[in-house]
């Protein structure tokens, strides 16, 4: 039946996210964009929270919570509301945590999920985007080839968060013209960590090149072993995880837009009573709700596994475009003082013109 | 919890919807949009037998829209000629009493084809219609109604061609502002009122759209719909008005479910031509790699989708009794806006075959525009959704 009411528990988890998003994030996000860091108490009390280990099964330690893609979506909207670079950061370990959880062999199960259900936060992500223009995750350059010993891996990656300090990342290549995910563990000969990338925006969160020189891998290292993983499913994951996050970027850079706007008196009264800036207020608003009722809709079927590669594309697509919108309105709203670090409008602009290029970056 | 599966009834009531477009609507859809004015009797009757047994579509909560989006998908102007107590029973259902229910909606189970039609406009007031100048007098037991309206959907259908009703909304005391408001329900057969000319549009045709001349036209007391009394704004309500904007909140959405019907024609349309000639739309290309045709329909998809959430939404929330003032006013803001946009570009992607008669695709853009206009401007609905985020009242938000 048609509804638009998360469950009970949901609503738990939003409330408990909204607050560390609102006490926690807040307080930090700033500083984290200007020295690139991230304190390790934020993260600790965010893995805390359990948002990774929930939906692992108790045999693994985890809590054996039910996986789904729309409670995913409720969380990654309210971290990226408090912050994107945090939000990518705490959520990153799910990176590999959530593929190997739905799509791995029982050994890899046994092997890696254990690792995301201690009280310590383990770092851990995963290898898509690759350095050229016309990336296109469908057709990927980063190639897999089995020989007798094994997977070799060759090719190049980017964005890659959190990179040097993963335990262990899932490379996405082309095997034999699909895509497959292989997991590769730090230290792995011919896997070479590139510089930290300096980014437009997301400064926060630590992103690495990445090169795949001859880097071999066991056989029983590829994702889902003999059979593979679901590639486009995962894809379709990350579109709904980051669509929801756009919904989060802009609903902050909304709501800062708007209290100023009351705020702000120009020829006599609040910037907000005129149409000028009211109608652009509205619309925000309304793509905003939109382009999260249509997350939602997406993963939704993903969780009845259905195949919504259409509906995650839609939404994505339609979530990259409003985000942008969104975001840069909120600084136009704020004119001069948007330009102005002392205010966080240009910072949500700023992440939230990444969402086009971004991919694979965050999984639900 | 978080669900967008219909229910089976509703899937039934989908599929029922879509062969009466597709079986009915479609095969006269040209027919009637170039004789306008032309009744089509027939559909007409059909419509109505289908209404007393209970197979029609249409009525006001998340079903009907579904039903609604169906049928519009087959013709939009024919939705609006189906009998039934439309607009004005809307109204009547929003502000009516118990005894009221009964004694103007009972009609429709009964006899034959009628419509129940809303006068608010006038000539010198569409957008802003606290401004309205037509007056209703006491006088003893009766209302003494005097005024003209106009672009009275289902006006001829409602008074001249059957035994239904028309809500007109008058004042009561132009001294008292909006909380003078009232509505009142007038009777096919009542004298002093005349259907006085029809309109021609640019789509919708087959919907009557009329002008309603009320020349000291008499109405029982107990046709008004809500209080007789007058509260003054000072009291903090004013509750005429505030009966009108309620109706508002319920059919917004509805008529966002007619521009959601439009707006998948011209979709379907597009991606049957270019389906046939061999163009898959490759949805998970990052748009970059993209043909600006495959960017072009998926951008009109994404936006038919996202009116359609918002539009569920609104009437989902209405359903769970929650208020959706704002939310109605989202969804309508949106569908209006994304139809009128799908179809033209639909004509645009089309080339010579979306701007030919041949092809029902230019009916839709015309048909379309109707949606951001009627049951509140994009601009009024953009209003009222910028006071309630704002929580400015009119005065503050002009």
């Amino acid at each position: 039946m048609i509804s638009f009411s998360p469950t009970e528990e949901q609503q738990m988890i939003v409330n408990m996210v909204r607050q560390f998003a609102e006490d926690e994030m807040r307080k930090v996000y700033r500083e984290c964009d200007e020295s690139g860091e991230i304190p390790d108490r934020i993260v600790s009390t965010a893995w805390n929270l359990g948002l990774v280990s929930t939906s692992i099964p108790e045999v693994y330690g985890g809590g054996g919570g039910e996986r789904s893609s729309i409670t995913g979506c409720l969380i990654a909207e309210e971290l990226a509301w408090g912050d994107l670079s945090i939000a990518m950061h705490v959520l990153c370990p799910g990176l590999l945590a959530l593929p190997v959880l739905e799509m791995g062999t029982a050994e890899q199960k046994k092997k890696y999920l254990p690792g995301f259900c201690g009280v310590k936060y383990m770092p851990a992500s995963a290898a898509l985007i690759e350095p050229r223009f016309n990336f296109d995750p469908c057709a990927l350059s980063a190639a897999a080839k089995l020989d007798k010993e094994g997977y070799v891996l060759n090719g190049q990656k980017c964005y890659v968060p959190l990179a040097a300090e993963a335990e262990a990342l899932i490379v996405y290549a082309n095997e034999k013209g699909t895509g497959q995910a292989f997991i590769v563990e730090n230290g792995t000969p011919g896997l070479v960590v590139g510089e930290r990338e300096k980014n437009m925006g997301i400064k926060g969160l630590a992103t690495y090149e990445l090169t795949l020189k001859d880097c071999r891998v066991p056989r029983e290292n590829r994702l889902g072993g003999a059979n593979g993983c679901d590639f486009s499913r995962l894809l379709n994951c990350s579109r709904v995880a980051l669509s929801a996050m756009a919904t989060g970027v802009a609903r902050a850079a909304f709501m800062y837009s708007r209290d100023y706007a009351k705020e702000r008196v120009a020829f006599g009264e609040p910037i907000a009573a005129r149409q000028a800036i009211a109608f652009m207020l509205a619309e925000m608003a309304i793509e905003i709700d939109s382009t999260r009722l249509m997350a939602w809709e997406a993963a939704w079927r993903l969780d009845k596994k259905d195949e919504a590669t259409k509906e995650a594309s839609l939404v994505k697509m339609y979530a990259d475009d409003m985000v942008l919108m969104v975001t840069d309105r909120a600084v136009q709203i704020l004119g001069g003082h948007g330009y102005i670090r002392e205010h966080p409008v240009e910072l949500w602009l700023r992440n939230g013109r990444g969402f086009v290029t971004f991919d694979g970056m965050a999984i639900v | 919890m978080i669900d967008f599966e219909p229910t089976q009834e509703q899937k039934d009531a989908i599929k029922r919807a879509h062969q009466i477009a597709e079986e009915m609507f479609r095969p006269i859809s040209r027919y009637y949009d170039e004789k306008e004015h032309e009744s089509p009797k027939e559909l007409i009757d059909t419509l109505w037998s289908r209404r007393q047994d209970g197979t029609l579509f249409g009525g006001l909560d998340l079903t009907a829209a579904l039903t609604v989006e169906e049928v519009c998908w087959g013709d939009a102007g024919f939705y609006l000629v189906a009998p039934g107590p439309c607009l004005g029973g809307a109204a009547v259902f929003a502000a009516g009493t118990k005894e009221q229910m009964e004694r103007f909606l009972k009609r429709f189970n009964e006899g034959g084809p009628k419509w129940g039609a809303m006068a608010m406009t006038e000539a010198g007031c569409g957008s802003d219609t606290s401004a309205i100048s037509t007056t209703a007098v006491r006088d003893g037991d009766e209302w003494v109604i005097n005024g003209e309206k106009i672009f009275v959907t289902w006006g001829k259908r409602g008074l001249g061609e059957s035994d239904g009703f028309v809500v007109v909304w008058a004042s009561i005391d132009k001294s008292a502002g909006r909380a003078g408001m009232k509505s009142f329900v007038v009777e096919a057969g009542t004298p002093g009122v005349r259907v006085e000319k029809l309109e021609k549009k640019l789509g919708i045709k087959v919907s009557d759209t009329a002008t309603l001349v009320f020349d000291n036209c008499r109405v029982p007391f107990d046709n008004i719909l809500g209080s007789p009394e007058v509260k003054k704004a000072a009291e903090g309500k004013a509750a005429g008005f505030k009966g009108a904007m309620a109706t508002f909140d319920v059919t917004r959405p509805i008529v966002g479910a007619m521009a959601l019907g439009v707006a998948r024609a011209a979709l379907d349309f597009v991606k049957d031509v270019l389906r046939e000639e061999g163009i898959e739309i490759r949805y998970g290309s990052p748009r970059k790699n993209l043909t600006t045709v495959e960017r072009d329909v998926m951008e009109m998809e994404a936006n038919y989708k996202a009116a359609k959430m918002l539009i569920l939404r609104s009437l989902w929330m209405m359903g769970q009794l929650q208020p959706n003032n704002l939310e109605s006013s989202m969804a309508k803001a949106k569908a209006g806006l994304a139809a009128t946009k799908i179809t033209q570009k639909a004509i645009e992607i089309m080339g010579p075959l979306g701007y030919s008669r041949k092809y029902l695709l230019e009916k839709w853009m015309r048909d379309a525009k109707i949606n951001d206009i009627f049951e509140g401007t994009g601009q009024i609905n953009m209003l009222i959704v910028a006071r309630r985020i704002l929580n400015y009242s009119r005065d503050e938000l002009k």
